[in-house]
Formats: structure tokens, sequence, C-alpha cells
């Protein structure tokens, strides 16, 4: 049996939790995992103090473990992890899956801000909504998301895929504002509606949405096609459990290019009505 | 203050003195070196260990409202870098901008115990000050930058000479400053009214006014000749950074004409011509600039030599900072202070196979190497403009060991290399040259008679390294730091905290001068004149290092 923890004692302030990876994990007993070093606000403390812990790590980095209860103060979850599986029954704080490389992280409940900043592989699905910056930039970096995926069921907050230079952010409910700002490259897709400003600042990369949105002055109208790769990505993501409809999939889309104050390489497509 | 030490066993370098490497005692009283300690005095046993006074930094930028915008710029810097508390320090962020408490901090960790902010608006003073004063442990001081003041170049134009005098004087001490610091004269005059200009040479007009940066340049020097300050004119000269730039900075330095001058970073003003099919490349001047300073010994400078890896750009000079950011990447800031200054910031990169930086980095490594005179040409890197001051002890590497140096070469841009003179120099600096360069010299320079040396009567600041081979290493991390007689690190660890002193100048004006100013203020300021004068609550804990004419009076 993997390692099991469930929320015992909710924190009352932050918890930074950045021991919840496979690897920092692997081959530890439920007791050794209890012994885990944690910040409660400012003061280390186990990580036993606040989780009840079951069962015993896989070995090697590659194991899984679950996570039960609210854990929507708890930060850092699965930050940096290299491979394993996370699956957390319940909602969870910021920063899950900062800067990861590799491995899956699901979350069955809420996700806070900051979900798989930075990240450079791996997958995180969360099947509730999740806060702002989701696939985002940390502040002060010019590059966010350089690979992996970030799946989304429901709603996402402003600034998703901030500075993205690759992978793919799918949000299957509506995205805030500033979706794609800043972005290098990558792709973006929202099956729900965008909010204002989306693609602001952005060079390359995709922004696929499945309603009408007004968008900046600086995207020019180019044409109306069926791309390919956009087939066989909606496809894709049907099979993740998007509710992706046929009329998506085989859709025409209008493409919009920007964002004129940089290279106006990027685009953002529309599915025509 | 109060407790005693002896520091016995310890190989002694200090270049002041004439002490280079004789194992003998340092005994420390009262805060200050003296010629013996009482029995009961704590013995610190620095055998296998080097004894160098506090080192002291001539030129970096560590403090006020433009360091502070380069910290919110770039909070990307701070986040891999924390600077944890500890159970007698304070915590801190670092990257190549630290914030206060971890600058003094890291500074003390390298055996650094006084470093002079070297670019401050006259508006900007409160904000240093108080910046300067939550910087731990070091000694420390600000230049005043005063070569593009509209109100001095008003009374320079009309020939009002006595006036001009009288209002650097007081514009010296109404801020709490050291040094005027003159940043490319005449330049933000015209950044400020025409698109994108910049002075080219030392005879450009300078916008609205009947000067030019020789007259500016030639007035500031005059001046503080005549006032008698402890540390020159400190110039940032005209086309900093630019090719061919070296003609520029000799035409200044014969400005001094036999007077005292400081040049700041100079590596950044000895680029010779573009070579070869290239428009831009630059060459190395540092023979030219070396040979001038080596043969005339009114001039000093620091060297400002770049480093490889991440910096900061931080200068007084807006052009500059406007011509780098479409190298630097993806942000910057460009900053106008009234009628004193401009400002630019640039988070930047220096990259060892790019042409232009191998060779900014070559030219820093030459003039070090062909100076004669370590007194004058003393150690910097433009902190954080050529590279962190935590690469110091890289930077002593390089000059100390010759084999680490050229390996080194190899990896960089070898045609750059190629068009330097640095594979023709095979000179070490021996340990007790690092001394005089990081230490002595820096000093001596600033006219702090009682720091940089360990003779009796001196300000006990003092640094033992454990001698290692690997002097990158040695340098690094000193196993003791004292500062003013307090043991601050023993055994590489922090046992104390402390707060160092701000250093300033206060020198004589005619009080009349007062009216002269005044009415400008009312007219072109934001800021009343009587709230501009910078009172002593911003100074709890200074000292005033007098003038010449103070200092003569003084004596009966």
């Amino acid at each position: 049996m993997s390692l099991a923890f469930t929320l015992r004692t909710p924190p009352t302030v932050p918890l930074e939790a950045e021991v919840l990876t496979p690897a920092r994990l692997a081959g530890l007993s439920a007791p050794e995992a209890a012994k885990l070093s944690v910040v409660h606000g400012n003061e280390r403390a186990d990580l036993g103090e606040f989780f009840q812990v079951q069962g015993t790590a896989d070995g090697g980095g590659a194991g899984e473990f679950r996570l039960t209860g609210d854990l929507s103060r708890v930060k850092h979850v699965g930050a940096g992890m290299a491979d394993g599986r996370i699956v957390i029954h319940g909602s969870v704080g910021m920063h899950l899956g900062a800067e990861m490389t590799g491995g899956e992280i699901i979350v069955e409940g809420d996700a806070a801000d900051w979900v798989g900043p930075e990240m450079t592989g791996g997958r995180i699905v969360i099947k509730g909504n999740a806060g702002h910056m989701v696939g985002a930039a940390s502040r002060g970096s010019a590059v966010g998301v350089r690979g992996g995926e970030i799946v989304v069921f429901g709603n996402t907050g402003n600034e998703a895929g901030h500075g993205m230079r690759r992978g793919l952010v799918a949000i299957g409910g509506d995205a805030g504002d500033f979706a794609g700002v800043s972005m290098l490259a990558g792709t973006i897709v929202v099956l729900g509606s965008l909010g204002w400003r989306a693609g602001a600042g952005m060079r390359r990369g995709s922004i696929v949405t499945m309603h009408p949105v007004e968008l900046l002055p600086t995207f020019s109208y180019a044409c109306t096609y069926a791309p390919l790769y956009l087939r066989l990505l909606l496809a894709r993501l049907r099979r993740l459990g998007l509710p992706v409809a046929d009329a998506q999939v085989s859709g025409r889309y209008q493409r919009w290019s920007g964002d004129a104050v940089e290279l106006n390489k990027g685009e953002v497509l529309i599915l025509e009505a | 203050m109060g407790s005693s030490l002896r520091i016995v066993n310890g190989r002694v370098y200090d270049p002041a003195n004439g002490v280079d490497g004789e194992v003998r005692d340092v005994c420390i009283r009262d805060g200050k070196i003296a010629a013996d300690a009482p029995p009961d005095a704590k013995r610190i046993d620095a055998a296998g260990m080097v004894v160098m006074p506090g080192g002291v930094d001539i030129h970096c930028h560590i403090a006020g409202p433009k360091v502070n915008l380069a910290r919110k710029v770039q909070p990307e810097d701070h986040r891999y870098d924390v600077h944890p508390r500890t159970r007698v320090t304070r915590s801190g962020t670092g990257g190549s901008v630290p914030s206060t408490f971890a600058t003094g901090y890291r500074y003390a960790g390298l055996g650094y115990t006084t470093a002079m902010e070297a670019a401050v608006t006259p508006l900007g003073a409160r904000h240093a000050l108080e910046e300067l004063h939550d910087t731990p442990v070091i000694d420390k001081g600000f230049y005043v930058l005063v070569g593009n003041n509209v109100l001095l170049y008003r009374l320079l134009q009309e020939g009002r000479l006595e006036e001009f005098r009288n209002a650097l004087a007081w514009w010296i001490k109404v801020t709490k400053a050291y040094a005027p610091k003159l940043v490319n004269p005449g330049g933000d005059e015209l950044w400020k009214g025409q698109r994108n200009a910049n002075i080219t040479s030392l005879d450009d007009k300078i916008g609205p006014f009947e000067l030019t940066p020789r007259k500016v340049i030639a007035g500031f020097i005059e001046a503080a000749t005549a006032l008698g300050l402890p540390h020159p004119v400190h110039i940032h000269c005209n086309n900093l950074g630019h090719t061919g730039n070296v003609a520029t900075t000799l035409e200044t330095m014969r400005l001094a004409e036999g007077r005292r001058t400081h040049f700041a970073h100079v590596q950044f003003n000895s680029y010779g011509p573009a070579a070869g099919k290239s428009q831009t490349n630059p060459t190395s001047g540092a023979r030219e600039i070396a040979e001038f300073v080596n043969t005339h010994p009114n001039i000093s400078a620091d060297v400002g030599a770049v480093m490889f890896g991440r910096s900061t750009i931080m200068t007084g000079d807006a052009p500059l900072a406007y011509m780098l950011r479409q190298f630097g990447g993806t942000k910057w800031v460009n900053a106008d202070t009234e009628n004193e200054s401009g400002c630019g910031i640039v988070p930047f990169t220096y990259q060892d196979r790019v042409y232009t930086n191998a060779m900014q980095w070559a030219v820093g490594l030459e003039l070090f190497l062909l100076s004669q005179d370590p007194w004058r040409m003393v150690f910097s890197t433009d902190h954080p403009n050529g590279g962190s001051f935590v690469t110091y002890p890289r930077l002593i590497r390089l000059l100390m060991d010759r084999e680490f140096r050229k390996a080194r070469m190899a990896e960089v841009n070898q045609k750059a290399l190629d068009r330097s003179g640095l594979r023709d120099l095979s000179r070490e600096y021996s340990l007790n040259e690092i001394a005089i360069v990081t230490r002595a010299g820096p000093a001596r320079l600033l006219g702090l008679t009682r720091k940089g040396q360990l003779g009796v009567g001196a300000d006990a600041d003092v640094t033992i390294y454990e001698e290692d081979p690997d002097k990158e290493k040695m340098f690094s991390a000193p196993r003791y730091v004292i500062k003013d007689g307090e043991l601050i690190i023993e055994d590489h660890e922090f046992r104390v905290d402390h707060e160092g002193r701000l250093l300033h100048v206060a020198p004589d004006f005619d009080p009349g001068i007062e009216q002269v100013i005044e009415p400008f203020f009312e007219d072109f300021y934001t800021i009343r004149f009587a709230n501009y004068a910078v009172d002593d609550r911003y100074a709890p804990h200074h000292e005033i290092i007098p003038t010449a004419p103070q200092a003569a009076g003084a004596r009966p």
C-alpha cells in the first residue's frame, strides 16, 4: 500500500510542504514520513502534527501517494517533482507542482493560485476550479511554463499561461483576464470564454477559445480555417476527460494575429459560430 | 568596544606601514589598534593565517533610490538567494542587488568593513542614508551626484566661481555626502532635452548652457581642490561603454593638470577603436590608460572589472542605460531626478562567449596587470555593474593565479582575447599587492587615515583569512572578522551584530550662498528649501572626516 496522508489538524496559517513529493517520500514508512519537516507560518513543524499518515511509500522516485482533506492552506505540494504521482482528494493550496519537471498530480477538488508556475514537464489535472496564475511565470521572470500539461476542468483566474514558452494549458470552463499575457510560445485552450485582454504582449503561441471574444486592437484578423493540429489536440483533451464537442473538433476557426506591439507571430483562434 | 584582543602568530600584511607578511602580534584596545593588550585580553591564534586590515570598497552601489528600484525590478533574482536570519543577524535577499541587511553581512563575510555608495542624487540622500543605516557591520558613506546639477551649471556658466565653490560645499554638507561625483557630465541635459541625445566629446555644447563637459569637469576639479576634500572629484567619464572612448578618458585625465582626481571604473572607459570589419567591436585601450595613470601621480582610478554572469547595470548615466537595454533583454528602468540627475537600470548578463563582454573582462584584468602603482589603481567591479561584490574572491584569484587565469582565458571569446593584450601578461599579484588594492590603497585615496592599516591608533577593522593555495576559497570566507575591535565573525560564523558608522564630510562654506540657492529652489524644485537639508537624525552614528583646511585649523 502506498502512503496516504489524511489532514487531521487543518493549519491555521499557510503550511509550506515542499516535502510532499514522491522523491522525498520514497522508501519511507508512515512514522518516518510523519517526521518530515514543514514550515507552519514562520515556525518549523513536523508533517505528522497536521497529517495522519498510513501505509508505506513505494520504492524509488516513481511512487504514488494520496492526500485527503481540505488542503487549501497547504502550499508547494509536489513542487519540483520529477516523477511519480500525487492524488489529492480535496482542495489544495498555492504553488502546486511549482517548477515540476515530470510526474503527475491529480486534484479532485479546487486548486489555489499559482498552479505549476514555471513547470518544465509532467502533468497537473485539476477536476475543480483553479485560481490566478495557472502555469505562469513567477513575478519578475520572463519565462513561464517550458513544458508539460495543465488541465483544469473548471474555471481559472487571471493570467493563465503568463509568459509560457512551451506546453499546454487546457481550461474546461472560463478563463479570467489576461490569459496568455506575454506568452512566448505554447498553447492555451479555453473551452469556456476568455476574459479581457487575452494574449496581451504575446510574441508567439496559440490561444484557442470556443466563444466570441473582444480582442485588443493590436490583434488583426488573418483567415478562417480548420487547423489540423487543433483537431488532434482537441481529440486528446477529450480523452483526458474534458467536454469537447464534435462541432469543436471539426469546426472552423477565425485566426487573429497578434500581439502587434510585440512580434505579431502569435494567434488567437476563435470557433466560428 | 571596551574589549581587548591579541592576535598572535598570524602573517600580517599591512602595506601602509610597510609590513609584508611578517609574523607579529596585532593588539586591539577600545576599538583601536594598540601597541599592547592587557594580559587577560582574548587571544586569537592566527597560526597559518593571514592578517589584513578590513577591506575598503571605494566604489559600489548599495543604497538609495536607484538601488531600491533595481531590487524591485528583479524579484526573480531574490527567490533563489534567500539570506536566512541567524541567532544574531537579520534575514534578507541576495542576487546581484542584495537587500540592505544582506549587503552588510555579505560584505563583512568577505572581510570588508568599509564601502562607499558611489552615486546618490542630493534629493535621494535621505533615502540613501536610511538604507545605509540599515546596512549592518560596515562603515559607509556616499558620493553625491553634482555633475548634471542645473544651478551649479548656471553659476559656472556665469563665471561665478566663488559661489560655485560655496554651492558645491553646501550641497556636499547638507546631504552628508563623502565626495562629489560627476557622471557623464552634460549627458543628462541633452538626454532630457532631445530625443536619444548624448554627449560625444568634451567640447560638445551642453544643451541650453554655454558650457562644455571640458569646462564643467575643470570647474569641479578646481572647486574640490580648493575645498581640500579628503577624496577628490570622483568621475564617471563621458562616452562610458562606447567603442573608442579611450581618447575621451585620456583627455579628461589631462584636465586634472596635476590636481588629485579619481576616475571611477576605468575599465568601462578604456576601449580602443573598432577592430576588423566590425563597426562596433572595441579593442583594448587598457595599455594607454594604465600608462597614463602610471606616469601621473595625481590620478587615481578603480578598475571596475567585469565578471561573467548576472549583474545589474545601475547608473546615473541615463543614455547609457538606454543603449544597453537593447542588449539587456526584457526590462529596464529610466528615471529622472528633477534638476539633479538621470538614472537607468538594466538587469544584464555578461557572457564569456560574447566578444564585447570578453573584451571588457580582459580590459579589466589588463588594467590591473599593467598598473605599476597598486596604490592608485584599486580594486572594484563597480558592484553590481561589472559584477556583484561576491565575485571579489574570484577576481583576486584571477590576479594571483596565472594558471587559473589561463584556464579561464581558454574559455572566453578568442577573437576578443586576440585583440586584447591579456595573453602577453604573466604577472601575478602578491598578497601584499592584494592588500594594497583592496584595503590600503582605497583607504588612502579616500583620505581615511585610520582605515586600511594596522598601525597604532587605526580603527580596529581586521580580517583574518586561512591561507589556502586556492585564493578564491581563501578570500571567500575569512575565519575572523573584527570591526571596531569587536569580534563579529569567529570561526566563519557571525557572533554579534554590529552597526557601522556613516562617514561624511562637512566642508565650510559662506552661509550667504543659501540666499543664492533658495530662490532657485522655490522656482524649480518640488521640495521646499527648508526641507531639503538632511538633519542629523538621519546619521545617528557618524564620523565627520575633516577637509584639509579643517584639519589644519584643528592643529594648534
